[in-house]
């Protein structure tokens, strides 16, 4: 069975205005998101907080448990139903509140159970972050990102050279950039695991870029006349297949987990979802024409190809 | 790689086989069934028993289990003021004693100053402080305009810093006896970052109770023990006899640190005196006696008259030091005990006179805890996870692994195998190293299957590109394999140092997904290119393959 011809040769390189088109529009969508959202959708890892999830045992309305929870002295409770949880199952978010925030758990169930009935609500989980906490999460967040892409900037440039190390950081860049757009875009909350999705991401996106590079590599050495344009392009080209596959199986699997997992992990999911979709994307319209492109702004002097020997 | 495939398939053999041996217990272990006896118990060598084979479960993180992540910060500021305070107290009884007059003495910020109303006892209350206040040093002292005299103290800055150290520690030990009280499993209490406190409490069923007893003030007793054998029986059967109570000491086992026996005390009801009359304990050593460790006590002024009336009524007896009613400690009343300080002495190891000490203080200054961050998974809401999760896996697999054998044909039915072998070695490793496993972790896990698929996925596509080229299956193979090789591994090492940045970083359940992620890129290079590799090379060498089914 073949999705992708062998002989298929579509003009990838030729057409990378297209691209450059189209993850413009995609970056200025997610910036303008985030700005217009006054930053990321920051949750309470990062925000400080509490969420309480409580589920009920009988029919209770989104309506009646933010009415309690008002009654009760909470100042602009939000609540929302817990996705791909069970009925009468909600999130109980408090940023800012008068009330003891080492207690406000069994304050919210205490005030729940005393209007809808004692045992008719359970607590399911809980997560309070102090404000001191959240900064440093934020801060250590940033770090790990910043982190991640150094090292890859110089594994890449070690194992290959400078400008292709480039081509890969742009393109892990524009897809760190539109995942967290997208999160802007859905309004889903930036927490601690989502910041993981983001470096599995980045480095999932690189593996697609490096299997490209590696054989535009072997192919400029085997080709020394032929111009870089088109060995990128026949290089892209015989490794699409694979590209295509490979990510199309990690997506099987991702999609399996954003559907059936649960509310808790569906977020998470979700940021793999968009990050596979948006790095398969990047590793073929956009890693190799920076590469291209920076060739063409800093010419190399002499005979820069197949200098770099494997091993 | 190998020549011999008989090794080779040793190899992977070995592998499967530990991985399945180490996976066995989570497989088998639930609710009531356990281990079989000839698994569990190991067998006879000598003298000691020899537990061959493994019996602990795969280990399972707070979001999955149920239980409480807290991250509780001491208030050092607030312990260092009351500590000054006491001071300050202390210095105060003193010059009243003594017909000092003095303007005032109070704390401000980490000092404690003093306004003498005449510059002559000057002489007089250093030499007091500086003989009985070792830590506190002299930060200034100036002449006021009135003819009074101003003092300032402060900690020194070594002992600034050893008295937020100890109180840390205190605190961590305060909370490690409660957690006790609760009966968990694995709880861990740890400290994390320079003073903050970390408590894990997994499977914990009453959550406002636990956060509450955490929080809750230290309290250090002294009290009477009471010598009478017969009478701690019949406590013992219940009947604990009037005015008495019964509390037990915790023996630690002096290696590992588990609680291995409970001795009873029958201590008379009154407390003779609280942690409030100490002023401090420290871990000294007897240089006569070979450097042995003992402890030294030092009481407040209150503490030294209530001490010596007790000493001096009891000598003989023993005096029980409890802390949130745990024994730590009863020592022999040898004298009446004058001067405001004590030692404790006795043949005690270093660690324990140190515990002692730790004890003393934190009844004495017990600290106060701010929660700064929590972390709660009801036992239903963990056990909803896992179930969704393993679903989502074992579709996701199952969607995999029928693509697979689609797309490659036998060849994809090969790297299915890599797939299912990857499986089992991935979690016979986590459950070998009790790496934890989480829920971000099973989505880990059902990444890692598009990796390990995606090594093969490079080495078919490059098959196919030699089979175009008119090679032979074997020689096919060959390329495939070779060709693919370093494209897989800078693939890999790449994804590699996002997941190590991540572990590194991490807490918790993020942390449980980077061990997934590094074991499952490490298992997967494994299986992916030595255990399919091997398969082809078997199945080229006993058949002549005429067409490649890829």
């Amino acid at each position: 069975m073949e999705f992708i011809k062998p002989d298929i040769s579509y003009d990838i390189i030729g057409k990378r205005w297209y691209a450059y088109i189209i993850s413009l529009v995609l970056i200025l969508v997610s910036v303008g998101s985030l700005v217009l959202h006054g930053g990321p959708n920051y949750g309470i890892d990062f925000a400080g907080g509490s969420l309480i999830q409580v589920q009920f045992t009988k029919e209770v309305t989104l309506a009646e448990v933010k009415e309690v929870l008002t009654a009760a002295g909470l100042k602009d409770p939000v609540v929302q139903n817990f996705t791909g949880g069970e009925e009468n199952e909600y999130i109980i978010r408090v940023v800012e509140t008068d009330l003891d925030v080492t207690t406000l758990s069994e304050t919210v169930v205490e005030d729940l159970s005393q209007h809808f009935g004692e045992g008719t609500v359970e607590l399911r989980r809980v997560e309070m972050v102090g404000p001191r906490v959240g900064e440093d999460l934020k801060r250590k967040g940033l770090l790990a990102v910043i982190l991640a892409v150094v090292g890859i900037l110089i594994y890449v440039s070690v194992r290959f050279e400078f400008r292709y190390a480039l081509g890969a950081v742009v393109a892990l860049v524009h897809d760190s950039v539109i995942t967290l757009g997208a999160f802007s875009l859905m309004n889903y909350e930036v927490s601690l695991p989502i910041i993981a999705a983001i470096l599995t991401v980045i480095g999932y996106s690189i593996n697609d870029t490096i299997v490209v590079f590696d054989r535009i590599r072997e192919n400029l050495r085997k080709a020394r006349k032929e111009p870089e344009e088109e060995v990128m392009n026949r290089s892209i080209n015989e490794t699409l297949s694979r590209t295509i596959i490979t990510s199309g199986v990690t997506l099987l699997a991702v999609l399996a987990l954003l559907f059936l997992g649960g509310g808790v992990i569906h977020d998470f999911a979700f940021a793999l979802t968009v990050g596979i979709l948006v790095g398969t994307y990047s590793s073929i319209y956009v890693a190799s024409p920076v590469v291209l492109a920076w060739n063409k702004l800093f010419p190399q002097k002499g005979p820069a190809r197949g200098k770099k020997r494997r091993r | 790689m190998i020549k011999d495939l008989r090794i080779r398939f040793g190899i992977i053999a070995v592998v499967v086989l530990v991985s399945l041996a180490y996976l066995m217990p989570t497989l088998i272990v639930k609710d009531e069934r356990t281990l079989p006896d000839w698994w569990a118990e190991g067998f006879k060598l000598g003298n000691d028993q020899v537990k061959l084979l493994p019996s602990k479960t795969l280990h399972l993180g707070l979001d999955l289990k149920g239980g409480m992540h807290l991250l509780l910060g001491v208030d050092l500021d607030e312990a260092l003021a009351n500590s000054l305070d006491r001071f300050a107290a202390e210095v105060e009884g003193y010059m009243d004693d003594e017909g000092i007059a003095y303007e005032s003495t109070k704390r401000n910020g980490e000092e404690l100053v003093i306004i003498l109303t005449n510059t002559e006892d000057e002489y007089d209350l250093k030499e007091y402080i500086t003989e009985r206040y070792r830590i506190l040093t002299i930060t200034g002292s100036r002449t006021l305009e009135d003819g009074g005299m101003e003092l300032r103290y402060a900690y020194r800055e070594k002992d600034l810093s050893e008295f937020k150290d100890r109180t840390v520690e205190q605190t961590l030990e305060t909370i490690r006896n409660r957690v006790n009280e609760l009966g968990l499993t694995e709880p861990e209490i740890v400290r994390q970052g320079e003073y903050d406190i970390l408590v894990q409490l997994p499977g914990v069923s009453d959550m406002e109770g636990a956060k509450e007893l955490i929080r809750k003030v230290a309290l250090l007793e002294f009290k009477l023990v009471v010598e009478d054998d017969e009478m701690l029986s019949e406590a013992l059967k219940g009947n604990t006899p009037e005015g008495t109570e019964l509390v037990y000491e915790k023996v630690k086992d002096r290696e590992t640190g588990e609680i291995i026996e409970e001795v009873p005390y029958l201590v008379e009801e009154e407390t003779q005196m609280t942690g409030e009359v100490i002023t401090d304990a420290v871990i000294a050593f007897d240089s006569s006696k070979g450097g042995q460790p003992y402890v030294h006590i030092e009481f407040d002024r209150r503490g030294e008259a209530i001490f010596e009336k007790v000493s001096g009524d009891n000598v003989g007896r023993r005096l029980a030091i409890i802390l949130d009613n745990t024994v730590y400690s009863a020592p022999v009343i040898k004298s009446r005990i004058t001067g405001g300080a004590a030692i404790i002495e006795g043949s005690f190891p270093v660690d324990e006179a140190k515990e002692l000490a730790i004890v003393l203080r934190a009844g004495a200054l017990p600290a106060t805890l701010t929660l700064l961050e929590e972390r709660t998974v009801g036992p239903s809401l963990g056990a909803d996870s896992i179930r969704k999760g393993f679903l989502a896996t074992l579709v996701g697999s199952a969607l995999v692994v029928l693509f697979m054998a689609m797309y490659y044909g036998a060849s994809g039915l090969v790297a299915d195998l890599a797939l299912f072998l990857n499986m089992i070695i991935i979690l016979g490793i986590m459950s070998a190293f009790q790496a934890t496993l989480t829920l971000p972790g099973i989505a880990g896990i059902a990444l890692t299957i598009g990796m390990a698929v995606d090594a093969n996925v490079l080495v078919f596509e490059r098959v196919r590109e030699e089979l175009r080229l008119g090679k032979t299956p074997r020689a096919a193979i060959e390329g495939g394999y070779s060709k693919a090789f370093l494209t897989i591994l800078d693939a890999n090492v790449t994804t590699l140092i996002a997941a190590l940045v991540l572990f590194q970083f991490g807490t918790g359940p993020v942390k449980g997904f980077a061990i997934t992620l590094s074991v499952g890129i490490l298992t997967s290079l494994f299986t992916a290119i030595f255990v399919s590799r091997t398969v082809f090379d078997f199945v080229m060498s006993r058949f002549r393959i005429k067409r490649l089914s890829v």
